[in-house]
């Protein structure tokens, strides 16, 4: 075991985990694949939406694997910085919006 | 992110610009497999060219850009450009082989004194002639009247272009080339290039910024014409997507970046069957500005000539078939041709 609870070589582990459950693996990564095919969003445009999320739910392999993705599937750093900002910005805004439910629950019984 | 100097290895003396010392790195880096031993496992071995169906000329590796990329090493200080008098064997040899298609490249091939003269004997004899283009050349003075001159002889133009946007072309070819190549596409489209007539063709091609593959050809290639059309109103006819060969100025960046091996083991990993039946160099001959021959411009920037030695030179070339079932020459390098989509003059191949 590592000492360290996050360990980049682990990435290249991720299809190990269908060492148990291998049919339920076996779905999760079929649809994994399917999911960024191109479709109505280009392969690029979904990897994109990948590095964002990847950013919103601050998962170092994600950010990792789809940085590289990225710009494999032909984007550029400014793009993929645009990506990072949307997450960060629903990340902010998702935070703030909920002030609403504090200033009702202040009104309600503030004087 | 390494920066590598822009000048090429030859101005700086660099250990790099020895091919020995080339493929001794490449020969040091832990892999796999052999290309060889990869090829054979596949079916696909040993690896044979036929009759060759494109002469490439390279013919010269003066340049006026020095992309942090190049394979060639070329650059305004490589004053090698091809004679008229090898021209000229080359325009025989041609004659006898029955080759339809030539491909010149360089450097930038335009700045040979006698590139015109090529290009309308190459015509002159019927031949399809495709013009391997930095576009910034046409932006020089001497290039003005050069998308003028492309369309009057029918040539097909494929031009580098890293990105439809600005900021990974300026990084991999320099400050300002992406704006000056939108401005010499402008003038291609205005000579009616880009528009779907086979005799204007225009073709882009993409390498990666970077030690990765290139993306999907097809899906990229819709993503340029919208994007291009859309920001700048330029129109081309296709995108070929090109992996970037481990050798030359691209090697001495992946090495001072850390990256080399990492990228040939994303090389040998994604090995694909498909590609190595596509290999350029099985219907490819690629001539040297000295009119040395080898079997792809890569071979040539590494000096792997063909074989047998005694068919080194366009001037020797008598009997075009006896190049047909020849041994092409090979190495760690070729995985970049075979890896993935495949790659090669013509973009992807599998």
């Amino acid at each position: 075991m590592s000492e360290h609870y996050y360990d980049a070589h682990d990435l290249a582990k991720f299809p190990e985990i269908g060492k148990n459950c291998p049919e339920l693996a076996a779905k999760f990564f079929d649809w994994y694949q399917a999911v960024f095919a191109d479709g109505a969003l280009s392969a690029r445009e979904k990897s994109l939406i990948a590095l964002a999320v990847a950013h919103a739910v601050q998962c170092p392999y994600c950010i990792d694997a789809y940085s590289k993705d990225c710009l494999g599937k032909g984007a550029d750093l400014d793009q993929m910085t645009e990506a990072v900002h949307v997450a960060a910005a629903i990340r902010g805004g998702a935070s703030l919006v909920h002030g609403v439910q504090m200033r009702g629950h202040a009104t309600k019984i503030g004087m | 992110m390494a920066e590598a100097a822009s000048s090429s290895l030859v101005s700086r003396s660099s250990p790099l610009a020895s091919t020995e010392a080339q493929l001794e790195a490449l020969a040091r880096v832990p892999i796999s497999r052999e290309f060889d031993d990869a090829l054979t496992a596949c079916g696909a071995g040993p690896l044979t060219a036929s009759a060759p169906e494109v002469l490439q000329l390279n013919v010269g590796k003066l340049c006026n850009q020095t992309c942090r990329h190049c394979h060639v090493d070329a650059g305004p200080d490589r004053l090698e450009v091809m004679s008229r008098e090898t021209m000229e064997a080359c325009l025989a040899f041609l004659e006898r082989s029955g080759i339809l298609r030539v491909d010149i490249t360089g450097g930038a091939p335009e700045l040979n004194p006698d590139f015109r003269w090529l290009v309308e004997r190459c015509r002159g004899l019927g031949r399809h002639v495709i013009d391997r283009c930095n576009l910034t050349i046409l932006e020089t003075g001497p290039g003005q009247d050069l998308p003028e001159f492309f369309a009057r002889n029918g040539v097909e133009v494929v031009a580098s272009l890293p990105h439809y946007r600005a900021t990974s072309t300026d990084r991999q070819r320099g400050e300002g080339v992406f704006e000056r190549s939108i401005a010499a596409l402008k003038r291609l489209n205005g000579a009616g290039y880009g528009a779907g007539d086979p005799a204007r063709r225009l073709v882009l091609v993409t390498n990666p910024v970077g030690a990765f593959l290139p993306g999907a050809q097809g899906s990229l290639e819709a993503e340029w014409k919208r994007e291009l059309a859309r920001r700048h109103a330029v129109r081309f006819d296709a995108l070929f997507c090109i992996t970037n060969m481990p050798i030359s100025r691209y090697l001495e960046w992946l090495i001072a970046s850390g990256n080399l091996e990492s990228y040939m083991a994303t090389l040998v990993a994604a090995f694909n069957p498909a590609a190595a039946r596509g290999l350029m160099c099985r219907t490819t001959l690629s001539v040297g500005w000295d009119g040395r021959l080898y079997d792809c411009d890569f071979n040539q920037m590494l000096q792997l000539p063909v074989t047998p030695p005694a068919l080194c030179h366009v001037r020797e070339l008598n009997d075009p078939s006896a190049l047909a079932g020849r041994r092409v020459a090979t190495g760690r390098h070729c995985f970049g041709c075979t890896a993935g989509a495949g790659s090669s003059c013509g973009g992807a191949t599998a």
